[in-house]
């Protein structure tokens, strides 16, 4: 079983890209959940939301305590208390940054992309939500990038699927290939 | 191949298929997507129905009223404060005997103010007359639904689906939406008997003089005890249509020779029943999950109740002054059996709490302590609240030292 928690503020996207990370699992036949976390729900505070998927079913229903993942969609996050909280040893954080912070408190695997520029250029807005999906698939390998094209093309057409794609694939062009590996018995749903 | 779909996109969807002609509903989280979904199926074109904007809950409970009292087949939606606002409506509804379908997007009531789940508010509206089903996830939202059109159609009672809020409604899961023609299989069109119709003049709801009213509670109760039948044969029919069934009634899931039992209503059974594999060296348990709680399957549970010598309640609302609403129905159905299990019995997960794997745990230490409380509140944090506020009267603080290899 893979958790997954995206940190953001209302309106950014975030239970959204929960949404396309667990759909894209899906749509590879894996079960899986996306869903927000109980807090503040308005625009500008701090929210989150998780996805939790796995290649076998599962019915629980609770919220994700010790999360393998953490992608944050705006560093000025990392210094609200709570949000570092709960990830598993040797799990990773992606930031979207324009540049790497200096924090000292990071953990040790932790990878910064400028997810907003990148959707900048290549959707004329700044949302980075599905840049950085691209750069988390990248890094993990947990799904191939077109499972996410297939995700996003279950909620967008025309001219801002096309627009999302090429973000995808410049973002994830921007990430090594499998360095957030998982060992194989964690991706089999240990 | 199941789609990913919102629990609040996927029962849009399954409402959609059961081709309602009335829809009108007031948005309230986090009843909310469900009813913009309609309304978006019907401006595209993909629904033809009826789809009435209305400016409060009173006015969308009317309205499905009149419609359904009409001939059509009518649905609504609500949470919280909203079912509250349609109480006496809701009231109406039941004891006209229309046939309707009400989504319950499960939320705790004001104050103090949470727009997260409980199940505060179906609770409240109990002894309305309505069914109420609780669905565990949101493919038997789906499932529960479509049968929910024909249970009301069948009893000329209205069905309250009850799906927790948050939880189910704004989770994203695999969902297998039926077919059209599956539907139209399994649901046959309205027809309604008593039907308003200037042809034939009929008056509804009058008032009635003491020689009447006992008799129409009368039937009301015994026409919603009669729906017992009318629900285990939806789901079987469901099932033999789709292959998918959800326990008619109560949902038994675990060994015949356990001793302790789980009983739970909504989406926390899942977290259970995963949390049961994790620990597997703990004493083997039996969940019961109730999927009626109108009409009460007293019946069921004593059966289901076979062998067991506690029963831990696990609900998620709470009657203030009293205790467990859930707990003391079961007590109440179990008084007089012989071998009765004892009955442990806490509200958790009020106001949006989580309920983490870890409550099992709990729940089986409640049961296996050699002595228990009728009733607490098991996740309350009790160091939160000064001295003063700490009530020995609201029950044993029920929580088991915890070790600190918790989380699974």
């Amino acid at each position: 079983m893979i958790e997954v928690r995206i940190h953001g503020r209302g309106g950014q996207g975030n239970v959204a890209a929960a949404y396309l990370l667990a759909g894209a699992a899906i749509g590879e036949g894996w079960h899986a959940l996306a869903f927000p976390a109980f807090g503040a729900e308005r625009r500008g505070a701090p929210v989150a939301a998780f996805a939790r998927m796995d290649r076998r079913v599962f019915r629980r229903r609770d919220q994700v305590a010790r999360p393998h993942f953490l992608i944050v969609q705006d560093v000025a996050l990392l210094h609200v208390p709570g949000v570092l909280d709960g990830l598993r040893p040797g799990g990773g954080l992606l930031i979207n940054a324009p540049r790497e912070p200096d924090a000292t408190a990071l953990p040790e695997r932790h990878y910064t992309v400028a997810a907003t520029q990148l959707a900048r250029t290549h959707l004329g807005r700044p949302v980075p939500n599905t840049a950085l999906l691209a750069v988390f698939l990248t890094l993990t390998g947990l799904l191939p990038l077109d499972a996410l094209r297939r995700a996003l093309a279950g909620r967008f057409h025309g001219a801002v699927l096309e627009a999302n794609t090429r973000l995808i694939e410049a973002a994830a062009a921007t990430a090594p290939s499998g360095a957030w590996a998982m060992e194989k018995a964690d991706a089999a749903g240990a | 191949m199941p789609q990913a779909l919102e629990g609040s996109q996927a029962i849009a969807r399954a409402v959609a298929l059961c081709r309602p002609q009335v829809v009108a509903a007031y948005p309230i989280t986090p009843q909310t997507h469900i009813v913009e979904n309609i309304a978006k199926l019907v401006a595209d074109g993909a629904l033809e129905c009826e789809y009435v904007s209305v400016e409060s809950e009173h006015s969308a409970a009317s309205v499905v009223l009149g419609a359904a009292a009409a001939g059509a087949r009518a649905y609504t939606a609500s949470a919280s404060q909203g079912i509250l606002l349609m109480g006496e409506v809701l009231y109406n509804i039941a004891g006209l005997r229309i046939p309707l379908v009400l989504t319950c997007a499960n939320r705790a009531l004001s104050a103090p103010l949470s727009i997260w789940n409980d199940q505060q508010d179906s609770m409240a509206v109990r002894d309305a007359g309505w069914i109420q089903l609780y669905c565990a996830g949101n493919q038997e939202a789906v499932d529960t639904t479509i049968q929910a059109f024909r249970i009301t159609q069948e009893t000329e009672l209205p069905v309250m689906v009850c799906v927790d809020g948050f939880t189910l409604t704004h989770t994203l899961e695999p969902i297998e939406l039926p077919s059209q023609e599956d539907v139209d299989r399994f649901l046959p069109p309205f027809r309604f008997a008593r039907a308003l119709d200037p042809a034939q003049p009929l008056s509804l709801g009058t008032l009635v003089s003491p020689d009447w009213f006992t008799e129409a509670r009368h039937s009301q109760h015994g026409a919603l005890l009669a729906a017992a039948a009318n629900i285990e044969a939806a789901d079987a029919d469901w099932a033999a249509l789709t292959g998918r069934a959800w326990g008619g009634l109560l949902e038994v899931d675990g060994p015949a020779a356990a001793r302790i039992g789980i009983l739970t209503l909504g989406s926390i059974s899942g977290t259970l029943q995963d949390a049961r594999a994790a620990w597997p060296d703990l004493p083997p348990v039996r969940l019961l999950r109730l999927r009626a709680f109108r009409p009460f399957p007293a019946a069921a549970l004593r059966a289901a109740c076979e062998g067991l010598e506690t029963l831990v309640v696990l609900e998620r609302a709470l009657s203030p002054g009293g205790g467990g609403i859930v707990t003391a129905e079961l007590c109440a159905a179990l008084y007089g059996l012989d071998a009765a299990p004892a009955v442990r019995g806490f509200a958790v997960g009020l106001g949006g709490r989580d309920v983490p794997l870890e409550t099992y745990r709990r729940a089986v230490a409640a049961a296996l302590a050699p002595e228990g409380g009728e009733f607490a509140v098991l996740d309350v944090d009790l160091d939160k609240l000064p001295e003063a506020d700490r009530y020995p009267e609201a029950g044993p603080c029920a929580a088991p030292p915890v070790d600190s290899e918790s989380s699974r």
